[in-house]
């Protein structure tokens, strides 16, 4: 049995921002089911009353003083954007045709 | 003189500007003649910038001259990882996504190492945004090894071992995510350190995974990469997972180079079946080493470090999934298929499924599997627990020796192309030294001799409690200086010379 079936893959894509053909979501299917049911082995590890780290070293939220920085001109924020209008980001549109 | 320059250690480098014996200028235009000659073939580096780097070591030239005390690496010449942000630079991780991009800012280890006035000569290549063990996943192609040409260097950071090992440059940057800096050092012969997370900062670095990601040196020598460690590690108010603490003394601690009293833990779980013999003979050799020079060695069991590579193949892909969500064709970087039909979301996934190679693309889809609900517990959440149990099995481990020591890799450095399409063998070759980076603690690979069966580089790999490591450095500088003793030099004396084109 596959750990993860073409149409999750399709799924995942998707949930991923990614506009696979269907080639290669044949071929990334089939090495992803090879990976998860690899990983998949954690599973194996008891781990009932285990806390889950998320950072090796203990964190504390960092605050610094609300004071006005230097910091990049318009122009500089812009410089690499793909297209620019009117010191904004141009983008394509957000909402549907019909909204 | 000029092709000797580049056969200097960055430390001698230092002393002879430092001294006026040579000028900064003379030593980055060596550097410059030598990628000239051989980057052809080893393919080290994404972007040379000959004027950019010689106006650096003119500066430094300057600045000597006007009397400025200056940094201890003032006008050495560094390869700079291409995952740190440069603004003077392109700044690409490896990728077709940011091909061309000039960052608005420098990343904070890029302007440390400005102020410590180490030229900055080139940006190296990598696996795409660091994923991958070999450097085949640059979409500019992969770099080569300098002791075999038709072998991968090492990965993530394979550009910048590569330019070490072939005498392009005398230090360079890295990262360590899974072992992006210790497995390339170990399969090219030369050093590589992965420092305590959170003592070298993020900031500017294009985040992998970010509870892993821990910028690092390479050199060399144990000395070398110690005096790089010292120049961008410590302190980064702008990093807020940067640790507020005095930088572990690594330069004292390469100096000393003694291990007399020492106790070594082996690590049971981290050898034997899966490693190469040849590896596994100089490893044990360099075991007996430390013995005979006064340690204590022991064996020590780590029994989940086996679960540690699945559980970092799960936390690893689930954070870069969140992390690379960045890459969405509106503010930087490319855009596909903006025609003014098409809406936001398809020229994003457009965009992201040109932009992107096939590694990425199973690491974000491998990621948002294991986040998603109804799996977040049975992969991700279980990964996390994993993690808690493998700092809880260092601990114990240094509960009774002061450092862990193992093969930093499986095997020697094996073919281009051999594990492209196998992402589980590639997988594999950061198997021993993953579990640091779980934990966040130090770590170092030097090179402890060559495997019978194929004459390539074995390194031996040292890790230490968080925040200690000098300890690395020490045991290292020892091992490194018993070795040399024994061999009558670097083990780098023992490549073959590369051929070097006209120019």
């Amino acid at each position: 049995m596959s750990a993860i079936t073409r149409d999750e893959v399709a799924h995942l894509a998707r949930l991923s921002r990614l506009a696979l053909g269907e080639e290669e979501l044949d071929h990334l299917a089939a090495q992803l089911d090879v990976i998860i049911s690899a990983v998949a082995r954690v599973q194996e590890v008891a781990a009932e009353d285990i806390p889950p780290t998320s950072h090796a070293l203990p964190l504390t939220n960092v605050f610094r003083p609300d004071e006005v920085r230097p910091s990049l001109s318009p122009e500089q924020a812009l410089a690499g954007a793909p297209a620019a209008e009117e010191q904004r980001f141009r983008v394509p549109r957000i909402l549907g045709e019909e909204a | 003189m000029s092709s000797e320059l580049t056969r200097r250690t960055a430390a001698e480098l230092a002393e002879l500007i430092a001294s006026g014996q040579v000028s900064a200028v003379e030593v980055t235009q060596a550097h410059l003649d030598r990628i000239a000659a051989v980057d052809g073939q080893v393919k080290a580096f994404l972007h040379v910038d000959a004027e950019t780097a010689l106006a650096q070591a003119r500066a430094v030239d300057e600045r000597r001259a006007a009397g400025e005390r200056l940094g201890p690496l003032a006008g050495v010449p560094v390869a700079h990882k291409d995952v740190f942000t440069t603004a003077d630079m392109p700044t690409t991780a490896g990728s077709k996504i940011l091909e061309g991009w000039r960052p608005p800012y420098d990343a904070t280890v890029t302007a440390r190492l400005r102020e410590a006035g180490l030229v900055i000569i080139g940006k190296t290549n990598l696996d795409e945004f660091a994923m991958g063990s070999s450097t085949e996943n640059s979409a500019f192609g992969p770099s080569h090894n300098p002791w075999d040409l038709s072998r991968v260097p090492g990965g993530s950071s394979g550009g910048s071992s590569a330019a070490v090992a072939a005498y392009e440059a005398p230090l360079a940057t890295g990262t360590d995510t899974g072992g992006s800096i210790r497995q390339p050092a170990a399969v090219t012969g030369i050093v590589g350190a992965k420092p305590t997370y959170g003592g070298s900062s993020r900031y500017g670095l294009i985040a992998f995974a970010s509870s892993l990601d821990t910028p690092g040196p390479f050199g060399r020598t144990v000395l070398d990469a110690a005096l790089l460690h010292e120049a961008f590690s410590g302190h980064d108010p702008l990093d807020s997972t940067s640790i507020d603490r005095p930088v572990p003394p690594v330069v004292e601690a390469a100096r000393r180079a003694d291990v007399a009293g020492l106790r070594v833990g082996v690590v049971k779980e981290l050898g034997g079946e899966g490693y190469q013999p040849g590896v596994q003979a100089r490893f044990n050799e360099a075991v007996e080493l430390l013995e005979s020079l006064g340690a204590k060695v022991a064996e020590v069991s780590c029994p989940h470090f086996t679960y540690a590579l699945p559980a970092y193949y799960l936390i690893a892909p689930s954070e870069c999934s969140s992390n690379l969500a960045r890459f969405d064709a509106m503010r930087y970087g490319l855009r596909v298929g903006d025609d003014g039909v098409r809406s936001a979301e398809e020229v994003m996934a457009l965009t992201r499924a040109q932009g992107f190679g096939a590694e990425v693309k199973r690491r974000i889809m491998l990621g948002t599997y294991a986040l998603s609900s109804g799996y977040y517990d049975a992969y991700y959440g279980k990964a996390q627990q994993v993690r808690t149990l493998i700092i809880r099995d260092f601990e114990a481990a240094f509960e009774q020796v002061d450092v862990l020591v193992s093969p930093t890799t499986p095997t020697t450095a094996f073919p281009i192309g051999d594990r492209v399409d196998d992402p589980m063998a590639m997988y594999l070759a950061d198997l021993a030294t993953i579990p640091s980076n779980l934990a966040g603690n130090a770590a170092i690979s030097v090179p402890c001799g060559l495997a019978d069966e194929d004459g390539l580089p074995v390194g031996l790999q040292v890790m230490a409690p968080p925040l200690a490591d000098d300890r690395v450095y020490r045991v290292a500088a020892a091992v490194e200086k018993a070795l040399q003793d024994r061999w009558g030099g670097p083990l780098l004396a023992k490549a073959p010379e590369l051929v070097e084109v006209d120019r």
